[in-house]
């Protein structure tokens, strides 16, 4: 299987202080993998540092074989790659309709994104029912429901995903985490979903990479990591 | 009667520019987070090109293209040359900033022009139409309404139903996931400043035939008069800058007609000082947003 991503030896902090220290990391093609960890771990700056919201100070970040280390921010969703951020990321003061806009602005097939936002109306009803909501009239999980479908317009390749179950209800987090896998088995959508929601993320994934300190400390087929009593205790702290 | 409705008109037509360099301040604080204090020099930097210019070909019209396409590069220009290189993590900065350019721009203004007063050209009679014997609005009043509803429509068209008013609304309020979607944030950004000093401009040209003419500070007063009409309306509201303007225009107009114009100053004051007190965000200031 293609490796989509790969992140070799990659080190990145925040003015002196640093959170990344050589971080060896790859996501196969049409895969879904789970980084795992405790707050501070350095999970949300690895995704930061991926799509260059975070500069490197060392290491390398190949995206289908290209270094991504050059390209600007806004140039990496044209190159299939959505970032949903920690906190949704959903621009509180347009409406539903805008914001699924604003995810297919870029693309030059205008009628295949205008298409992709239909989808999303499907795949999320609520959302098509308030259409004309603001972001900020919206509950936590129409929030994530809105960021994820927006990032959908964009038909990503890869789909990096921060926390998307944090503050939401358990019955949401399920429905995210099911679609999430439903759109990997159909679409051959890759994703590299943070977490801290442990047993939810494991569910879905096909490999969890567990991170300390800035470091990952533990790689391994996801359901080998549930199994693994031993591993889940040391590492996952349940 | 007659007086009141006269100031009434009057206060109309001022408030009328007030509003547009009003919402030339609120275009630049939604999308920079930045008050700029900058406009009003900036305004006179194109009222002297459009003066110029349409003194040499005799057209008022070629003047005011000038006026616009003159604030579009100098609005970009200080964006890109200035503005953009400044700390923005203490809003003093950009404040200081402003301030400084104030000086400069006034300064080479009146180094190349000098400090004395000149007539700006008016494409239109001022003297104001009677009807039933009451003098009401002139022709110049009915064009500086004309073209501050045109600017207002224009930039609800452009905010609300294309592409790169979406991009500059969605990269003002959350700049970093603008940039994930693909929005060229600084670009938007210049496009903000740019589209503030053209409207910033227009308020210039429209206003000077009414004051006494061109001058280095002429548009301090309008400057401050704008600011507070920005802050009655709300710094975050273009049509709180447009209702602040008309306030703030009828309020002058009436302070200068019944109580002397000497006042106006002190009103606009007491105007800024109420809103602030009262409500500090502005009229139309809505209920925040929760952060998600």
């Amino acid at each position: 299987m293609t490796d989509v991503l790969v992140v070799d030896k990659l080190n990145a902090g925040y003015g002196a202080v640093p959170v990344l220290r050589d971080v060896d990391l790859t996501v196969p093609a049409g895969t879904i993998t789970a980084v795992l960890g405790a707050n501070g771990a350095g999970k949300t700056t690895l995704l930061r540092t991926i799509t260059g919201l975070v500069r490197p100070t060392g290491g390398r970040i190949l995206f289908s074989g290209a270094d991504l280390r050059a390209v600007k921010v806004e140039q990496l969703v044209r190159r299939g790659i959505a970032h949903v951020p920690e906190g949704r990321g959903v621009v509180a003061e347009l409406t539903v309709d805008e914001n699924l806009r604003l995810g297919g602005l870029w693309r030059k097939d205008k009628a295949d994104a205008k298409k992709a936002t239909a989808e999303v109306y499907e795949l999320f009803e609520p959302l098509a029912r308030r259409r004309a909501h603001l972001g900020h009239q919206l509950s936590g999980g129409e929030r994530q429901m809105l960021a994820l479908g927006r990032a959908l317009v964009a038909r990503p390749t890869l789909l990096l995903l921060d926390e998307p179950s944090l503050g939401l209800a358990p019955k949401v987090t399920a429905q995210i985490m099911a679609l999430l896998k439903q759109l990997r088995d159909t679409t051959g959508l890759t994703v590299l979903l943070v977490e801290q929601n442990v047993r939810g993320a494991l569910s879905i994934a096909d490999r969890g990479v567990v991170m300390s300190l800035g470091r990952i400390v533990m790689s391994a087929d996801a359901d080998q990591l549930l199994a693994d009593d031993g591993l889940r205790h040391a590492y996952l702290g349940f | 009667m007659e007086r009141f409705v006269f100031l009434t008109f009057d206060g109309l037509s001022r408030g009328a520019v007030y509003a547009a360099f009003a919402l030339a301040l609120v275009l630049i604080w939604r999308a920079a987070r930045v008050v700029n204090f900058a406009q009003g020099a900036m305004a006179v930097v194109t009222a002297y090109a459009a003066y110029m210019v349409s003194d040499a070909v005799g057209s008022y019209l070629v003047g005011f293209v000038v006026a616009l396409v003159g604030g579009l590069l100098l609005g970009a220009l200080v964006e890109r040359g200035l503005m953009r290189f400044v700390g923005h993590a203490n809003p003093l900065n950009d404040v200081i900033v402003a301030l400084g350019l104030v000086l400069l721009l006034t300064a080479v203004v009146g180094i190349i022009f000098g400090g004395e007063f000149r007539a700006a050209n008016q494409p239109f009679d001022t003297r104001a139409i009677e009807v039933g014997g009451v003098p009401l609005m002139s022709r110049y009043d009915l064009f500086i309404w004309g073209t501050v509803a045109t600017i207002v429509v224009l930039l609800a068209l452009l905010f609300t139903r294309t592409a790169v008013g979406l991009r500059m609304r969605a990269a003002a309020f959350a700049p970093e996931v603008s940039r994930l979607l693909g929005v060229n944030v600084g670009r938007m950004l210049t496009l903000g400043w740019a589209l503030a000093a053209v409207v910033g401009a227009v308020a210039g040209v429209l206003i000077l035939p009414t004051e006494l003419g061109l001058h280095p500070h002429a548009m301090d007063i309008v400057f401050a008069s704008s600011f507070a009409a920005a802050i009655v309306g709300g710094l975050d509201s273009p049509v709180g800058a447009v209702v602040g303007g008309i306030i703030v225009g009828l309020i002058l107009s009436y302070v200068s007609g019944y109580l002397g114009a000497a006042l106006t100053p002190v009103a606009v004051l007491a105007v800024l000082l109420a809103v602030l007190l009262l409500r500090p965000g502005g009229i139309f200031s809505g209920v925040r947003a929760r952060t998600v």
